[in-house]
């Protein structure tokens, strides 16, 4: 019905190897983003950025650097929210270090300070496997939490223990600070979504992204056939704690704009990131927006219809919100283990046959 | 004895009987990682549950009154009298059985043969789950538990130790809670009787065959699925001692549910899958956490309870994968 084509015509390796190798799902792909580019910018209003926009486009690249980890190369984190926080004050020591320094540069170099502190933390994945690792990840996440708010030079020894965004600019539009306007953040999060997207994508079907599979279908075996699992575990480390610490400074400078540690970056970050991994799907690109997307506005739903039209107490919509949210979790992984990436995977393939199943 | 030496001895010591809580709370972990393969991460939040329901019958709470005013304008909120202490943790005994029960049915029987993160993941949710589920139904106001256990230093032990030390310094005895000590005397009665039900009982034996190996555990006629309800009522049973310790203790609130966090660090210096590890890990840990607290904080700035178990596990896992006692990783192609 949607998806018409009969048999394979492909007759280079180029066709073979397409994201979207059919071509309506391609226009669909291109006229999605165009809308998101050209279109949404100009009727986004504060709410809708703040409540929707930013945190999903934020959660997204978190998910995106943990899907490379655990996802592609099997190493299961709970440091998440740990590595979050150090590109959220790698990112604010260096924009009040260097202050005119513009934000793109500032994002990327606090991805980079975090790669470094995640290949740190990467090494005893050598010696360690599985849950154990898992646990091991906790350290990291209770270990640097300790830290930023312990050591006042991280935040520049200010009384409320807080950092503050400052304003800085791209192309002369502030992105951060108290005078953004909405769509300015959106823009900025969403090319950032988009190239880092792109590159995930390209690198996951990549060398790289084949070694990390092999380490992670069994490790023995791709050490056999070749594969270092240092080097592949340790870049994989380092590549995920890149995104995960480019979510973390954005999270801070674009979306809050004033953060403690231990409330913004706590275990429960490390969890909710995890969650949308394993929703959306372990070991997919298009799973962890899917599972962005999913989590983002799951709550905001719920809250709107139990406070807004039911009219309950907070507190009471809270706990309904996280016993419905725990109980979704556990139905998606008995009705999909492989997430929602893998569901639509299905429906796709049903809809290329339908109506004429045979 | 000077008293530097003397507080030396009570760190250790308050450090031993902090570990001991700890193993109550691994013990659970254990004992289901043994029977199933799951790394249960809801054992936390099953001690609170336990524990706020506990709470909620000797007090006589109304279950569900906020929702119950909520839809229907009314304003329940207690029966007329509580129930008594005794029948009130059988009566939460038996829900965490129904608990297991529904566990099984609900969710496990969905999930076998799934990959082990799968089933981490599943019990992550049920954790949510129990959680808002427990406040839902009791309410998350921090809750006083009083089983008549005893509390308070021990006075006793304090007019002891104050004439150890030597003649003309200035030693004030130590301070030991008497709330840690019966923690402490039940664990020990727990972890007895939980080795000798596994060791001598028919029920304890299917378990152990389970453990060693599902399939030829499934070929003698050993039913996996009431093996596996079995061993969540026992982790429930150890979640509602573990519950009653640690609320009579600091109350019953939702920082319960992280005491699983601590256990964490217990369970990989330990072993997996070993319960004399639990109870070695957690003394190791307790004992460490105290001595570190009160010896290298203050170089650094206090506060490393929090990370120092993670740290001191992560160093002693790069030297032993496996853990203390767990069972030998043996990996082929």
């Amino acid at each position: 019905m949607f998806y018409r084509e009969a048999g394979d015509f492909k007759t280079s390796y180029a066709a073979d190897q397409q994201t979207f190798p059919i071509k309506s799902e391609r226009w669909l792909f291109w006229a999605f983003i165009a809308i998101a580019f050209l279109v949404v910018p100009f009727f986004i209003n504060d709410y809708w950025n703040k409540a929707v926009l930013m945190p999903l486009l934020i959660y997204a690249m978190a998910a995106l650097g943990l899907n490379i980890l655990t996802g592609y190369c099997g190493q299961v984190s709970l440091g998440t929210g740990g590595f979050m926080a150090v590109g959220a004050y790698a990112c604010y020591k260096l924009m009040t270090a260097f202050p005119g320094m513009d934000m793109f540069s500032v994002v990327i170099l606090s991805g980079f300070i975090t790669a470094g502190v995640g290949l740190l933390f990467g090494i005893p994945s050598l010696r360690i496997k599985g849950f154990y690792l898992a646990v091991a990840t906790l350290a990291a996440q209770f270990f640097l939490v300790w830290m930023f708010n312990k050591f006042a030079w991280f935040y520049n020894y200010s009384a409320s223990g807080q950092i503050t965004a400052p304003e800085r600019t791209v192309f002369g539009i502030a992105v951060t600070g108290p005078s953004t306007t909405p769509w300015a953040t959106y823009l900025f999060a969403l090319t950032f979504v988009f190239v880092f997207g792109w590159v995930a994508r390209n690198l996951t079907r990549g060398r790289l992204g084949r070694s990390w599979m092999a380490i992670r279908d069994m490790d023995i075996a791709a050490e056999i056939i070749g594969v270092s699992p240092l080097r592949a575990k340790l870049s994989a480390f380092g590549v995920s704690s890149f995104y995960i610490g480019m979510a973390g400074a954005m999270f801070f400078a674009n979306y809050l704009g004033a953060i403690e540690v231990t409330e913004a970056f706590g275990i429960e970050k490390s969890f909710l990131v995890l969650f949308m991994v394993i929703i959306g799907g372990l070991g997919s690109i298009l799973g962890s927006f899917l599972g962005a997307v999913f989590l983002v506005l799951l709550p905001v739903l719920l809250k709107n219809i139990m406070v807004g039209y039911l009219g309950w107490a907070t507190d009471l919509a809270a706990h309904v919100q996280i016993m419905l949210i725990g109980g979704l979790i556990v139905f998606f992984l008995i009705a999909e283990p492989h997430g929602l990436a893998q569901l639509w995977r299905v429906t796709k393939e049903k809809l290329r046959l339908w109506p004429f199943p045979y | 004895m000077s008293p530097a030496f003397l507080n030396f001895i009570e760190i250790v010591l308050n450090g031993l009987m902090a570990g001991i809580m700890y193993s109550l709370v691994a013990l659970g972990f254990v004992l289901i990682f043994k029977a199933s393969g799951i790394f249960n991460f809801a054992q936390g939040v099953m001690a609170l549950f336990a524990a706020l329901t506990l709470v909620g019958l000797q007090t006589g709470q109304v279950p569900f009154s906020h929702l119950i005013n909520a839809i229907f304008g009314t304003e329940l909120h207690h029966w007329g009298s509580g129930l008594h202490t005794v029948l009130a943790i059988l009566f939460t005994m038996a829900l965490m059985i129904l608990l297991a029960w529904v566990i099984e049915r609900v969710v496990l029987k969905h999930l076998v043969n799934q990959e082990p993160i799968i089933l981490f993941m599943a019990t992550i949710g049920l954790a949510y789950f129990l959680e808002g589920f427990g406040d839902l139904m009791w309410g998350s106001d921090v809750k006083v538990l009083d089983v008549g256990l005893p509390s308070g230093g021990s006075l006793w032990w304090e007019d002891v130790t104050r004439t150890w030390v030597t003649e003309g310094s200035e030693y004030w005895g130590m301070y030991i809670d008497r709330l840690d000590v019966a923690a402490t005397s039940v664990a020990v009665i727990l972890v007895v009787g939980l080795s000798a039900f596994s060791q001598y009982t028919a029920t304890g034996r299917a378990l152990r065959a389970v453990a060693d190996d599902h399939q030829a555990a499934m070929s003698v006629g050993i039913s996996l699925r009431t093996i596996w309800v079995i061993v969540w009522s026992i982790a429930g049973f150890v979640a509602l001692v573990a519950g009653i310790m640690w609320g009579s203790k600091s109350g019953v609130q939702f920082s319960l549910s992280l005491i699983a966090l601590k256990a964490l660090p217990v369970l990989i210096l330990g072993g997996f899958t070993s319960i004399p590890g639990a109870i070695v890990g957690g003394l190791i840990i307790g004992v460490g956490e105290k001595l570190a607290e009160a010896y290298v904080g203050p170089l650094v700035g206090g506060a490393i309870e929090n990370w120092f178990a993670y740290m001191l596990a992560l160093a002693f896992l790069l030297v032993r994968p496996q853990g203390l006692f767990g069972d030998r990783i043996i990996e082929r192609i």
